[in-house]
């Protein structure tokens, strides 16, 4: 027979004040097993846990049930009660007398007779416990770093300065991501190329981050301390110990210019060989393998090669794979901008000067196709520009989400546009959102600048006497409005990156219902995910602009170096276990388990005179958090959840149905 | 004195456990019908636990869990809303009337939907009369 303690919370007057604690006490005392019942004021408080841990010498306990409060609010205190006393901590139940009870019954003798049965259930119970164990592992101290965009860098740089070797894997040819293709930033109109690149280059140069560029991820396996990482370099086609970025085979490639830049949105061209942008990281040439004339149709003269006075270019270059090992993984594959062919009501792809908010960008940089003067696509300067705001946010009919940077970038450009031309400017917009430091300051500053702000989402962009007329309704005039200008910036929104499905499954993440990947808690958890050891930064857990996406890296990069402190990790102890006997080795848990913890393996047995291999399933206790899914899929019965078994739980069932044991 | 009946209801850590507390922390009151069983996840509940609630006398049985979508387990829950689609069919076949078995999504931040869920329940449960179903002869 146990020996069960049983202490009964006043909690002040929380409980004692519609249950009479006295009274459930008594009968506690009479359940079998109880040797010794107790009310007291406030058990939490430490004379409350040293009259626990005196009962637990001096009456030989090694069971406890406490009637408190929530076991969500004390389980953790109680159960560092019941260790410090030498006592199993798992030898523990609470019965929630507070917030099921006290708090939420009126009548005192309903809300007593309640308390009683709830501790006639939680002694039941506990009488069943046993001892737990967790696991300790040893964990890996190296970080691997999704993107190489802003977030990333600055997620790779912090781990790497706490002294941890991180891997930056970067599918590009070169790090920056979309902050690279950036003129000025809001709202200091810091040049985004000048604070940008020198963290490129010490990235380039960190004795604990190797950069691994034009390269993905293709499989995850192993867990929390202990990921396997297969990474695919592709093929580029130029060797990077010989290339010195010089760019003789970009000027000497037959397809000079030709090939739409990516990096310029579009706006400009590049060769078939190319070094993506000047300030490159790695500063490399890279032959684009679908387009360069020779790997696709084997007819070039193959002037790069010639041009070429380090030989560098290697036409024999293929993809190849490697493996990692890392202990924490952080995401930060950020954002693709909306693509606003999608809405052909605005004209995008169809009109000329019509064009996105990143190919702006590309106009107004000094370093961009133009030099950085805003010009019409032939040539000339506008007199007029419209910036439309929403495009693709907030629209049950593509994102309903606010994409929180279109507002602040369409602003900045109305302000460069009125610095760099003498354009008319107008904003079309449904609100402004500007909330960030100095946003708002910022917003007045344009308004003063003379740019023309009207209320109300646009409609349609039309063409008309070869001017682009955009219509809208003035919703503060309260009538419709068509304004004919130039130019017309489309102010996209962020969305998911296209492939942001399949990394969510290679790196067993969840995705939130605009597709971006999950956080654990969108409060209190908002760099974790639900998978331990994998970290979000920047925009690909869902719109940020520049230094949201900065704090969550270097939050996130927080994560890992706390991580990687630790020499062991301590599993979960609330299980799955499985009983080998029993199972028939069908398998059904295994699809059911959200953390593919449940692996099947071949076990020897003797049948009779027989030595037989059969297979079962194995549950990995790295990997299982102990939501026990499994144990209700599985058919035999094999599957158990340890401090969580069909007996525990039934004897629960059975204790508040049948009411007091005779 | 009107009979009150007996809600066993299994609620999930995360969320409807949580959405009960909150119910509590809220002082929101419903009827003392309902005794929760905490269990990790709504995916765990066993459909044997809920015939052996029947068996020993429970008037209905309540499964609370995560919305779909929100599961702290990402798909535990998806689980639970197939079993129970199932269970639900398998007891209506023994004779035991619908409205005695429910399957509830609350979340954490949800402890009036808590209090509206046991209160008609209770309701429900009330006018159909105490389990004759399936409980055992003792």
């Amino acid at each position: 027979m146990k020996r069960i303690g049983v202490y009964i919370c006043h909690c002040g007057t929380n409980i004692a004040g519609a249950v009479d604690c006295s009274k459930v006490s008594r009968y506690a005392s009479g359940l079998p097993g109880v040797v010794v019942a107790r009310d007291y004021v406030y058990t939490c408080s430490d004379p409350g846990q040293e009259m626990i841990k005196q009962d637990i010498a001096g009456h030989k306990l090694d069971r406890v049930v406490i009637g408190a409060c929530s076991p969500r609010m004390h389980e953790p205190t109680f159960r560092n009660t019941l260790a410090e006393a030498g006592l199993s901590p798992f030898h523990l139940q609470m019965a929630n007398l507070r917030e099921h009870v006290s708090w939420v019954t009126h009548d005192r003798e309903e809300a007593t007779a309640k308390a009683m049965d709830l501790i006639r259930a939680a002694v039941a119970r506990v009488t069943l416990h046993t001892d737990l164990a967790s696991l300790e592992v040893p964990i890996t101290k190296r970080a691997l770093v999704v993107g190489g965009g802003i977030a990333g860098i600055q997620a790779a740089l912090d781990i790497a300065n706490a002294g941890y070797h991180v891997y930056l894997v970067e599918r590009e040819p070169s790090i920056g991501g979309h902050m690279a293709q950036l003129d000025k930033t809001f709202p200091t109109l810091d040049c985004s190329a000048c604070i940008l690149t020198p963290k490129m280059v010490d990235v380039s140069r960190h004795p604990n981050i190797d950069l691994l560029a034009y390269s993905e991820v293709v499989e995850v396996a192993g867990y929390v301390g202990n990921f396997r990482v297969r990474v695919r370099h592709k093929p580029r086609y130029v060797d990077s110990s010989k290339c010195t970025g010089c760019g003789d085979c970009v000027e000497a490639c037959v397809m000079k210019k030709r090939i739409p830049s990516e990096f310029e949105a579009g706006m400009g061209g590049r060769s078939a060989v190319y070094i993506p942008f000047p300030q490159a990281v790695p500063l490399k040439a890279v032959v684009d393998g679908t387009r360069c004339l020779f790997l696709t149709r084997g007819k070039c003269t193959r002037a790069c090669e010639e041009a070429c006075s380090r030989g560098a270019i290697r036409f024999d270059d293929s993809e190849r794979d490697s493996e990692l090992e890392v202990g924490a993984v952080v995401l930060a594959t950020g954002y693709d901008l909306f693509d606003a062919r999608t809405k052909p009501q605005y004209g995008y792809g169809i009109l000329k000067n019509v064009i996105d908010g990143l190919q702006f960008e590309r106009l107004a940089c000094a370093s961009g196709p133009t030099d950085g003067k805003i010009v019409l696509a032939n040539g000339c300067e506008p007199e007029a520009i419209a910036f439309l705001h929403c495009i693709g946010s907030r629209d049950v009919n593509s994102n309903r989400y606010c994409s929180r940077v279109c507002c602040m970038y369409s602003m900045k450009q109305a302000h460069l546009a009125r610095d760099k031309t003498r354009a008319r400017v107008y904003e079309f917009y449904i609100d402004i959102r500007a909330a960030g430091k100095g946003y708002e300051e910022f917003y007045e500053r344009v308004q003063e600048e003379g740019v023309h702000f009207i209320r109300g989402k646009a409609a349609e962009v039309s063409e008309r006497d070869g001017k682009l007329v955009v219509r809208a309704e003035d919703t503060t005039l309260g009538r419709p409005v068509e304004i004919a200008v130039d130019m017309v910036v489309l102010g996209a929104g962020l969305t998911p990156r296209s492939d942001a499905a399949e990394v969510a499954q290679t790196f067993h993440v969840t995705r939130s219902q605009d597709g971006f990947f999950a956080e654990a808690h969108p409060k209190l958890r908002p760099v974790e995910t639900n998978t331990r050891g994998i970290f979000l930064a920047g925009a690909c857990q869902g719109p940020k602009d520049i230094p949201e996406s900065v704090a969550q890296a270097t939050a996130a990069a927080g994560k890992v170096t706390a991580l990687f402190a630790q020499d062991f990790l301590r599993t979960e102890a609330m299980i799955a276990q499985v009983n080998e006997a029993m199972c028939s080795g069908c398998l059904w848990c295994k699809p059911v388990c959200p953390f593919g913890a449940i692996e099947a393996v071949t076990i020897t047995e003797r049948s009779g005179r027989r030595t037989v291999e059969r297979e079962v399933a194995r549950v990995n206790p790295s990997l299982c958090q102990g939501c026990g899914a499994c144990t209700a899929a599985c058919r035999t019965g094999a599957m158990s959840l340890l401090g969580y078994t069909d007996r525990q739980v039934l004897a629960e069932v059975d204790a508040i149905c049948l009411g007091t044991p005779s | 004195m009107p009979w009150n009946p007996l809600i066993v209801a299994f609620c999930c850590n995360w969320c409807s456990y949580a959405g009960a507390d909150l119910a509590g922390t809220s002082r929101l009151a419903y009827p003392a019908t309902v005794r929760i069983i905490r269990v990790p996840c709504s995916g765990r509940v066993n459909p044997q636990y809920i015939v052996r609630a029947f068996q020993r006398g429970a008037d209905a049985v309540l499964v609370a869990g995560c919305h779909p979508g929100d599961c702290h387990y990402s798909t535990g829950n998806y689980f639970t809303r197939r079993r129970f689609l199932l269970a639900r069919t398998f007891l209506e076949y023994l004779g035991v009337e619908p409205e005695r078995f429910q399957v509830r999504w609350i979340s954490g931040s949800e402890g009036p939907k808590f209090q509206e869920t046991i209160k008609e329940i209770t309701q429900a449960v009330r006018a159909l009369g105490p389990n004759r179903k399936l409980r055992d002869e003792s």
